[in-house]
């Protein structure tokens, strides 16, 4: 804890250089008392803060605000207040027609409760933190605050954090009280500006000093936090956005449809009440038994009434049962998606989880997917694959599991690591080719890897990349283990033989120079300079091209086709006297107050020229199982994938590259071809092209010419309407882009904060009024799934933030294409069909209403009674829509998969529109008319033994034939169900007994019972309609199927014209060679040669370190 | 379905979904194949049955006899007396001759069909009282009786309601020539005609020692002749409100024409086989005024079959929709034939 107090201490002395830290006009201060014990410091309590709790609450409603707000979006749905509406009209008794025994509960109790059960468990385990505020975090724990870092176990106060990009933060520590002035919480995730007050001195406080919430501490034991920002003040909430309720197309199409059904009711009734009014005129004046109804009102009275009665009686059109049953099979279609087993991680025991219930439907819509790439793409798990060693490629070899050497010769190897080639393992044990050795060397030296030793004797390595490590990792089993280092010396085990080397200078990494050096003195007193680097930084300065460097270039050119991310490694000797020389000018130049960086970068060129290629290594970015072939699926399915990353240029076109994004022969369009072609535009555009680069890759078509010229024209518009019009060119810049990136065939964004990906999505949602998809893992892609239609969260990975916001929680990428191309588009297709029965079936039976209205003087006379008008969508005729809506499957889930190329449909919203729905209004108007006039006819003078032709029993068999004549062969049973439900609800409404209880409300007693004795009419009658309603139906459809499968067909053959036109352009893959992918950042080196990350407590290693610096004073 | 669900969560602990048909949604299902031949082969039959179907049934219906006159429009004096309300206590009688081609075997009926006459008025069909009906003693002011509740001296109306008042309240009685010299009545049954649950549980006459003493206190509606206990007098259980021809009117019809069952032939004497060919005369008492509303008022004699009564149309019905399936049976084996030899994508 001294130790490191002083080391921080020294750092923040530094810091003066930084900017001098100007008052901010609003800003918060936070106290830091004398701590009661040395290792608890705790803000002050006394100070009256109105600062956020940590608690986060993502839970929408809570016990007081749920009935309002929940009323409050409900009535959000047209359709909700348009039952609201029929209901108060039905309570006006005056005007009631029958029908009145409805439901009206399920108005709030619909869907909301079942998905914000949901919320409320997330929102539970979102809100656990509490007050963790300053309690010590244990290894790999997850960051619930934003904290100002104070010290920590690791040497020098480091604290390592776990995110997409891997960071040190770098310390500052407190023994005393103290004073800390920050700003106020905002979104700016990547600044933090504050001061620090301490012994009466001022410290400015960056965000390097910063640990935010959700990231992952790592190879931390202990770290002390001060915390800034908690709760929704943190920076990872406010970058959150908002939770917004979300629609899908399909309700906003029913919200347009009841509009339309509604004025379509409004006229119908109109005309009617208007008809009506003109038969009052004449029943008053011909018809002596009515006349006397009609006394006391006049004719536009009389219509008045009968609009309103009108309204009542073919209210029902919209049928509330229709959203309850909507709602229920939503939520069954949510449980099958959490009961698929094949979307079951077993490693992680996690199943799919449909988190928000309403969605499903957009499942099988979605055109855009954007996707993050840590943790959803890759594994973030870098392995070392492969190695060219003096032209020699290791690795390649099917390896056996049964002849892998016995690695008892290396105590120190990881026995996990994957790299097992025999023939190398031989050549490295022979020890003879100096080549080889340097190779070796060079990756257990020039690193920026800390080591530490645990008790058990295992070396346990701390790298700031991936990469790093896997590299290391791979030396060590190859038996040139990195066993410790010190400020100026790096201590390795050389097939055994421990041999310190003391290190001259680190040349650091960064993103110019792309390389990094190391200068070491051997043990046998030689000085080397191994470089390691991008192929193309390394290859220009070789010092001969030999035959080793063709080799290498092709193995480098078969790593890249694996798309591994590869590396160069060079050394050279470098002579005393020339050390001497470069070393005044290396001191000179890292003293400048000025211009350091880039006069040390001159003198780092120098030295690292004439370099002996020693050989490349290839490190696999593991790809989650199936990435590939998925995206390759999706890509089938016309969903385009857009990659959107924090991480840099090169490191995302070789995962596009890996998991088959892009491909050779696509033409990569980069950010700067973008600029060059725009310029002006891009300064103003609502994205930074400094943070978003942008590489398109555009299919060829036919040479490259014609494409690439229109997109210059396209340019070229673009910047005159910039130039005249000022306020929309930021508009116009956007939708430029969109139009641009939609023509793409893939698209990747690097260098995104987490609200330019909410932008993208947000940009994309906006112009191209597409379903979008957003799916990511961690803290930083929340927002973005918070915007996108729908958000899928990849849970397990980098916590739980992401599932929490998310509406749909798988546990794999790969299982993308069964939400999507399966169960997506089954409930699509499902929930469409549903409607488009239900429609027609409530079109079926209720235009009836208005035919019989013709033939009752237009007196809004109910053709049904009562009790059947509110059984009939419950009982009698929901079981057929109901095993519809959670049943259906066109084809089955493997030819779903197999075809992806069905997808389209949904895409197209081609099984409801409103052509579809004008369809099925007709289709449901010919039923009707049908259904109506056959019975008419039918009954018309039909001189059966008892009282034929009455208006009830008319009204039983309209509606027996009106529900009989859709069939569906899965909804046998459910049929049959209604059927029998239909008798048992007629005896028990129209039962004796019952109308004798009540029979102002059982009107019509035996009236199914009655018929029985009259066989013929029950026979015959109902029998005759079904055939005549549903075969011409059945008809028209089977007619539709031959254009049906030539569109089809039709589709295929674009399809396949497409795939034979782009392999007419090869792109040879040297061209992306430089796919050189390290996720590395500079600064480190300056560390490790600083001495402020050494671990101290490590006596054996100080005491060397001390000898060493003592004996020769290289340092 | 949850019940099973928590049972497999005790079974296994991991959260791995229970494999059954049901939640993979794999459960057998039978999905029609709609190849041509099934699809050709089921229109044929369905085209087939359909024709064969119609057939029989248009051969059934035309065998019904049936004779319908128009009286309203013969008896043209009365209707011209009724035309004016004023003249309703006068009593009109008209009798209308006709003849019987061929012998009306079995069962016969006697039907009044009205047309133009909307009993299905929403406020009129509305306009009755079932507790009344019910024999309950009932305030039917508060019924939807109105306005025929009470007369404005406040005596209430039994039956109440505009569709008792309204009721049919023509007689008819039919004669057969044996002879140009002797008629000879023909017996009809007045009961037995309605539901039997219309007659024994919807309408109950009030209990009294007498019915005339239990409809004490009320009086008819307006339009009527006689009080409602006086509907028929012959027969104890077919009068006041269990009158089969009240409650047959009571049951309010659908559309503006319609008949209503009168009567039925009793089958005594000459008649026990049905109606013998010959000369016959309906004697009708007029009192239903139809002429001011444009409507005609007919009397109908008929048989019926199997099939229902003498309507063609759902014969026809059939027949037309048989002979389109088959029709298009044709017609989709042509474009099938034409189509047959693409084969498309999703056959892979």
């Amino acid at each position: 804890m001294t130790q490191g107090c002083r080391g921080g201490g020294a750092r923040v002395g530094e810091g003066t250089l930084l900017p001098p830290y100007t008052p901010l006009p609003r800003c918060r201060s936070l106290a830091l008392s004398r701590p009661s014990s040395p290792t608890k410091v705790q803000p002050c309590q006394s100070l009256k803060c109105s600062f956020q709790d940590n608690a986060i609450r993502t839970a929408k409603y809570n016990v007081l605000t749920f009935l309002p707000l929940n009323l409050y979006e409900q009535f959000h749905r047209l359709a909700n207040l348009y039952f609201l509406f029929v209901i108060l009209l039905q309570v006006r008794s005056h005007w009631r027609s029958g029908g009145d025994c409805w439901a009206f509960g399920p108005l709030v109790a619909g869907r909301a409760p079942h998905s914000e059960a949901v919320r409320w468990r997330g929102g539970g385990r979102g809100g656990l933190v509490g007050k963790v505020s300053l309690r010590p975090f244990l290894f790999r724990l997850l960051l619930k605050a934003d904290l100002l870092l104070l010290s920590s176990s690791e040497p020098s106060s480091l604290c390592y954090v776990e995110t997409s990009a891997p960071m040190i933060q770098t310390l500052l520590t407190v023994g005393l009280p103290g004073k800390v002035t920050c700003e106020e919480p905002n979104s700016r995730m990547h600044s933090f500006i504050g001061t620090l007050e301490w012994r009466g001195e001022k410290y400015s406080l960056d965000s390097e000093k910063i640990l935010l919430r959700g990231c992952r501490i790592r190879n931390t034991e202990t770290c002390y936090g001060l915390v800034i920002y908690a709760g929704l003040d943190s920076k990872i909430m406010k970058n959150c956005g908002k939770i917004k309720m979300k629609k899908t197309k399909l309700d906003r199409l029913m919200d347009r449809l009841v509009i339309v059904i509604f004025v379509m009711l409004v006229i119908i009734s109109f005309c009617l009440a208007f008809a009506a009014g003109f038969w009052a005129v004449k029943f008053r004046a011909e018809h002596s038994y009515l006349s006397a109804l009609y006394v006391g009102t006049s004719p536009a009275e009389q219509a008045f009434f009968a609009f309103w009665g009108f309204m009542i009686l073919l209210s029902i059109i919209i049928p509330m049962s229709m959203y309850i049953t909507f709602e229920f099979i939503y939520m069954v279609n949510s449980c099958f998606i959490d009961w698929d087993v094949e979307m079951y991680y077993p490693a992680k025991d996690t199943p799919a989880k449909a988190r928000s219930t309403s969605l499903n439907d957009q499942l099988g819509q979605i055109e855009y997917i954007f996707s993050d790439k840590t943790g959803t793409l890759t594994q973030n798990i870098m392995t070392f694959k492969k190695c060219c060693i003096n032209g020699m490629i290791y690795g390649t070899s099917e390896w056996n599991h049964l002849e892998i050497l016995p690695v008892s010769w290396n105590p120190y190897a990881d026995r996990t690591a994957e790299f097992h080639d025999p023939s190398l393992l031989e050549a490295i044990l022979q020890n003879e080719d100096p080549v080889m050795r340097e190779f070796l060397r060079l990756l257990a030296l020039c690193h920026t890897v800390m080591v530490e030793e645990k008790d058990t004797g295992q070396l346990v390595y701390q790298a700031a990349s991936p990469d790093e490590e896997a590299l290391v990792t791979a030396a060590r089993n190859l038996g040139y283990v990195f066993l410790s280092r010190t400020q100026d010396t790096i201590t390795l085990s050389e097939l055994g033989t421990e041999r310190t080397y003391s290190m001259l200078a680190m040349l650091d990494f960064n993103s110019v120079r792309k390389r990094m050096s190391i200068l070491v003195r051997d043990p046998e007193g030689k000085i080397r300079l191994y470089t390691k680097g991008a192929d193309v930084v390394i290859l220009e300065r070789l010092r001969e091209d030999g035959p080793t460097k063709a080799f290498t270039q092709l193995a480098l050119d078969s790593f890249a086709e694996e798309t591994l991310r590869t590396l160069c490694l060079a050394s050279k000797e470098v002579k005393e006297e020339d050390y001497a020389e470069w070393s005044e000018k290396h001191h000179k130049a890292s003293v400048l107050l000025q211009n350091r960086a880039q006069e040390l970068d001159k003198v780092y060129e120098e030295i690292e020229q004439d370099l002996q290629l020693l050989g490349a290594t290839a490190i696999e970015d593991k790809l989650q199982d199936r990435v590939p072939e998925t995206i390759e699926l999706l890509k089938k399915g016309n969903i385009k994938v857009w990659v959107l990353t924090g991480d840099k240029q090169e490191t995302a076109v070789n995962i596009g590259f890996a998991c088959r994004l892009l491909s050779d022969d696509m033409q990569i369009l980069e950010e700067k071809e973008i600029w060059a072609s725009a310029p002006r535009p891009w300064g103003v555009a609502g994205l930074r092209p400094s943070h978003v680069s942008l590489l398109c890759r555009q299919e060829k078509i036919l040479g490259t010419g014609t494409k690439v010229k229109r997109k210059e024209g396209f340019w070229a518009r673009l910047a005159c309407c910039k130039a005249r019009t000022q306020p929309v060119a930021d508009s116009s810049v956007e939708k430029a882009f969109v139009d641009l990136a939609t023509v793409c065939q893939a698209v990747i964004c690097c260098r995104v904060t987490p609200k330019q990906k909410a932008l993208v999505v947000q940009l994309v949602k906006r112009h191209r009024s597409a379903i979008t998809l957003a799916i990511g893992d961690g803290a930083n892609d929340v927002n973005m799934i918070k915007t996108a239609d729908i958000g899928v969260g990849i849970s397990g990975q980098e916590g739980m933030q992401a599932v929490q916001c998310s509406d749909y929680a798988l546990a794999q990428f790969c299982f993308l294409q069964r939400l999507l191309l399966v169960h997506g588009r089954w409930s699509y297709l499902r929930i469409c069909k549903f409607l488009r029965y239900f429609f027609y079936k409530t079109f079926a039976g209720m235009m009836v209403q208005i035919w019989f209205a013709f033939y009752s003087g237009f007196t809004a006379q109910p053709l049904y009674e009562g009790w059947f008008l509110a059984l009939y969508n419950v009982f009698y005729t929901a079981y057929p829509v109901l095993s519809m809506g959670l049943m259906e499957q066109d084809v089955s889930a493997e030819k779903s998969l197999q075809f992806p190329e069905l997808y389209r449909v949904g895409q197209r919203d081609e099984l409801f529109n409103y052509r579809v729905f004008c369809v099925t209004l007709l289709h449901g108007t010919v039923t009707s008319l049908g259904s109506f006039y056959i019975a008419l006819w039918a009954f018309e003078d039909s001189g059966s033994g008892r009282v034929g032709g009455d208006y009830q029993s008319f009204a039983v068999t309209v509606a027996t034939s009106a529900f009989l004549s859709f069939w569906t062969i899965l909804s046998f049973l459910t049929i049959a169900s209604s059927l029998v439900f239909f008798c048992l609800f007629s005896f028990l409404t129209q039962n004796f007994l019952v109308f004798r209880e009540a029979p102002t409300i059982f009107r019509f007693p035996s009236k199914a019972l009655g018929q029985t004795p009259d066989l013929s009419d029950w026979c015959l009658h109902p029998r005759a309609n079904p055939p005549e309603c549903s075969l011409p139906s059945g008809a028209v459809m089977l007619l539709s199927l031959a254009p049906l499968q030539q569109i089809r067909s039709r589709d295929l053959r674009v399809a396949e014209s497409t795939v034979e036109l782009k392999s007419h352009f090869h792109r040879g893959s040297l061209q992306r060679r430089s796919s050189y992918a390290f996720s590395h950042k500079e600064g480190y080196a300056d560390l490790i040669t600083r001495g402020a990350s050494l671990r101290v407590k490590d006596s054996r290693i100080r005491g060397l370190a001390e000898a060493e610096r003592n004996g020769d004073g290289w340092g | 379905m949850k019940n099973k669900n928590s049972q497999g969560a005790q079974e296994c602990p991991s959260r791995c979904p229970d494999n059954s048909a049901f939640k993979q949604q794999k459960l057998p299902a039978w999905k029609p194949k709609l190849t041509a031949p099934s699809v050709l082969s089921s229109f044929f039959t369905i085209g087939v049955f359909c024709l064969l179907m119609g057939i029989c049934i248009i051969l059934s219906a035309r065998s019904v006899k049936e004779i319908q006159i128009n009286y309203s429009d013969i008896c043209l004096s009365c209707s011209k007396l009724r035309e004016n309300s004023s003249n309703w206590d006068k009593e009109c009688n008209c009798s209308v001759h006709f003849t019987l081609q061929e012998n009306m075997l079995g069962d016969v009926f006697m039907y009044y069909r009205l047309q133009n006459f909307y009993q299905n008025h929403r406020r009129y069909a509305l306009s009755r009282s079932d507790a009344q009906l019910l024999g309950q003693d009932v305030n039917i002011e508060n019924s939807n009786c109105a306005p025929f509740t009470t007369y404005p001296n406040g005596t209430p109306m039994a039956p109440c309601g505009a569709i008792a008042n309204s009721m049919f309240n023509d007689s008819i009685q039919l004669s057969y020539h044996l002879n140009s010299y002797t008629a000879i009545q023909v017996p009809w049954l007045k009961s037995g005609n309605s539901w039997w649950s219309d007659k024994n549980v919807k309408f109950r006459n009030p209990t009294s020692y007498n019915l005339s003493s239990a409809f004490a206190g009320t009086t008819r509606p307006p339009y009527w002749q006689k009080p409602a206990y006086l509907l028929d007098e012959e027969d104890e259980r077919n009068n006041g409100y269990i009158n089969d021809d009240f409650i047959i009117w009571m049951r309010v019809s659908a559309f503006p024409t319609f008949r209503n069952l009168y009567r039925r032939l009793h089958h005594t004497n000459q008649f026990a086989d049905g109606l013998p060919a010959g000369n016959y005369t309906f004697h009708i008492t007029y009192n239903f005024p139809v002429t001011r509303l444009k409507g005609k008022k007919q009397v109908v004699l008929s048989t019926i079959t199997w099939s229902g009564g003498s309507n063609l149309f759902l014969g026809i019905a059939y027949t037309v929709s048989g002979a389109v399936t088959v029709l298009a049976g044709f017609i989709i084996t042509a474009i099938h034939l034409k189509l047959r030899k693409k084969k498309t994508y999703f056959q892979r």
